[in-house]
């Protein structure tokens, strides 16, 4: 039903895109509610199901990409509230943790 | 039976004894294939055992090896990833043929289309393809390993290492691998000992091995002799730690107490915590590369500010030298360097790269003038080749100045010095009078001058710092370096190693940069040589 419908967008600053941490931290936010969620990387589609991780990285979305939700079901807007948030507030990455320690190499 | 000893690559430092554990070698699908509804049921189930190993290793994993499981669980529990082969399983493929064709598909997904973040990426999904295919040939999959076990196969995954509870010891010995994979990065991390690129390792007989991550060697049913030399060895490593901290508190002197100055290389703030400034001249190398190592991608101005600036002030007067990031060859970098080069030791990397791409390394050299406020900062180009080069990133560096002075913004504008380490400038370093600094790394200039590349286990004996070549082009370069009036320093491999330390004085070398756990050690050698000539 159309008029139930809800939509959203948000750019992505992520610095390498939408790629594996966020899109886990996405698409489980995704499941977390019932209605059916779908996103796009540009306003007419393709759209896809932004509970699919499969999906989702397949996207291969880029810092910088306009982010397009739409929502169906009894929890749409709180839905796209809750996943605009989480893109705005960069995938809580911003203190991410170092990774490679190494000695070598010079 | 005698001890069998093979030398291979050393990629995690460290000794170990234990029992030999042979991981499986999956040379073929051994179960038939049955009807499609039998394959459909076998792939369901394979998956299911995979996703339960993977989480029961999860439950353990902390850190960055928790984000990669939890990635492949993600994926495994998402039914779009497996849709395609059940489709083809319905059309009559057998299940391992199926999920094969299906994952190798995605891999190919994740390699093509120039993105290096994804490329990355597909490790993990190479990872997830073969524990299925493991499971589906009936195999529990090497979830729980025995606990203190010497690994010994072709090549580790991730998630097999982080299946292990390495508390209680244990190492890996590799036929094949390489020290920069995702593994050995853990395992340095995690501290297990680990030697790669054994070669063909005996089929089968041995039931227990001693690993020497330091020596890059597997010893195979040690005999009493070895044993007792591990022993020895270990016993021997605990009395060498306790003298060389004593060594690492006191100022280099050679033997005639003439002094020399021993730095510290770094590759991540962190390590400083551990670490007294008192044992070192300073820092003579930082690898920026831990800054753009992050999952969270490539870092902001003010993300690099704060770590050059930490270690500038834990170094307090004494010199830092911060280099520009050295990202390509051995060290890619999702988002910065190029895929696909045929040869990377010899492609877009150093500053080539960052010429290349001005955007990312202003945003450097902008938080490296602003850092340069708190404390005696130097900054030095890696893989230089042509001075144009070094005219370019000054131009560069003095751009970024002039807008901080714009913008209103602390700053100071740091020298620019260069490492040396392409053979072309090593022949003719009086042509590059604009690097206010030299900095000599061994390793890049031993792999090029010998063409034998350090990663590659067949050569890797004629990657020999030790050849005379080598010493020959630092003594040119110390000598450009008095007659140019620029400082002359070694950060390489070769300067943390007592055995070349001979030759490297001998060239008029008054300066080394090494791991801060070798500073004792390197004084200790330093202090039983007795310079020739003015030093």
């Amino acid at each position: 039903m159309a008029e139930q419908e809800s939509t959203a967008s948000v750019l992505l600053t992520h610095e390498v895109g939408l790629h594996a941490r966020p899109s886990v931290k996405l698409t489980k936010l995704a499941k977390t509610y019932s209605s059916d969620i779908a996103l796009a990387t540009a306003e007419g589609g393709p759209w896809i199901d932004a509970k699919s991780i499969v999906r989702v990285m397949a996207a291969k979305a880029p810092k910088g990409t306009v982010l397009h939700f739409r929502a169906n079901g009894p929890d749409a807007d709180a839905a796209l509230a809750a996943l605009v948030a989480l893109v705005e507030r960069d995938f809580d990455e911003a203190g991410a943790h170092l990774s490679e320690k190494t000695h070598a190499g010079d | 039976m005698p001890a069998t000893e093979l030398t291979g690559r050393a990629a995690s430092p460290g000794l170990a004894i234990g029992p030999l554990h042979r991981l499986a070698e999956r040379t073929g699908l051994s179960r038939a294939a049955g009807a499609p509804a039998e394959e459909s049921a076998a792939l369901t189930t394979a998956i299911a055992t995979a996703s339960a190993a993977l989480i029961a290793i999860m439950a353990e994993a902390e850190g960055e090896g928790a984000d990669i499981l939890e990635f492949q669980v993600a994926m495994l529990a998402d039914d779009a990833l497996a849709a395609p082969a059940f489709a083809a399983i319905a059309a009559g493929i057998d299940a391992a043929s199926a999920w094969r064709t299906t994952l190798d598909e995605t891999i190919a997904g994740y390699r093509d289309g120039g993105d290096d973040y994804f490329a990355a990426r597909a490790s993990d999904l190479e990872d997830i393809r073969d524990r299925v295919l493991a499971a589906l040939d009936g195999e529990a999959g090497e979830s729980r390993l025995p606990p203190g076990a010497i690994l010994v196969g072709r090549d580790v995954t991730p998630s097999l290492f982080l299946s292990v509870d390495w508390k209680a010891g244990g190492a890996i010995a590799l036929s094949e691998g390489s020290p920069s994979s995702h593994v050995a990065m853990l395992a340095r991390a995690r501290g297990v000992p680990m030697v790669v690129g054994l070669g063909r390792l005996p089929a089968a007989g041995a039931v227990e091995a001693i690993v020497d991550g330091d020596a890059g060697c597997l010893i195979l049913d040690p005999d009493a002799g070895a044993k007792s030399a591990f022993a020895h060895a270990a016993a021997g490593a605990a009395d060498r730690a306790f003298a060389e901290a004593e060594a690492a508190r006191l100022p280099g002197r050679f033997a005639d107490g003439s002094p020399v100055r021993v730095l510290i290389n770094v590759a991540e703030p962190e390590e400083l915590d551990a670490i007294d400034p008192a044992i070192c001249d300073g820092i003579g190398l930082v690898r920026t590369e831990f800054l753009f190592h992050r999952p969270a991608g490539l870092p902001d101005e003010e993300t690099q500010y704060r770590a050059y600036r930490r270690m500038l002030e834990w170094a307090g007067a004494r010199p830092v030298t911060i280099r520009t990031v050295d990202a390509g060859g051995d060290k890619p970098v999702p988002g910065l360097t190029i895929d696909g080069e045929s040869n990377p030791f010899l492609g877009t990397r150093g500053v080539r790269l960052s010429l290349l791409k001005p955007d990312i390394f202003r945003v450097q050299l902008r938080a490296l003038a602003r850092a340069a406020v708190h404390g005696n900062l130097k900054v030095m180009l890696p893989m230089v080749t042509v001075p144009g080069e070094i005219d370019e990133a000054a131009r560069l560096l003095d751009a970024a100045v002039a807008e901080l002075a714009a913008e209103g913004v602390p700053h100071t504008r740091p020298p620019l010095g260069i490492m040396v380490e392409v053979p072309a400038v090593a022949v003719v370093p009086e042509l590059y009078a604009g690097a206010a600094f030299f900095s000599i790394g061994s390793n890049d200039l031993t792999q090029d001058t010998t063409a034998a590349a350090r990663d590659i286990a067949a050569v890797a004996s004629l990657c020999d710092a030790g050849h005379p070549a080598v010493a020959a082009l630092i003594a040119n370069v110390v000598r450009a370096g008095e007659a140019l009036a620029r400082e002359v320093s070694l950060c390489g491999d070769m300067g943390g190693d007592p055995r070349h330390l001979p030759a490297l004085v001998g060239a008029g070398l008054r300066s080394v940069s090494v791991a801060p756990r070798l500073v004792g050690r390197v004084k200790r050698g330093l202090a039983e040589i007795r310079p020739d000539g003015p030093a």
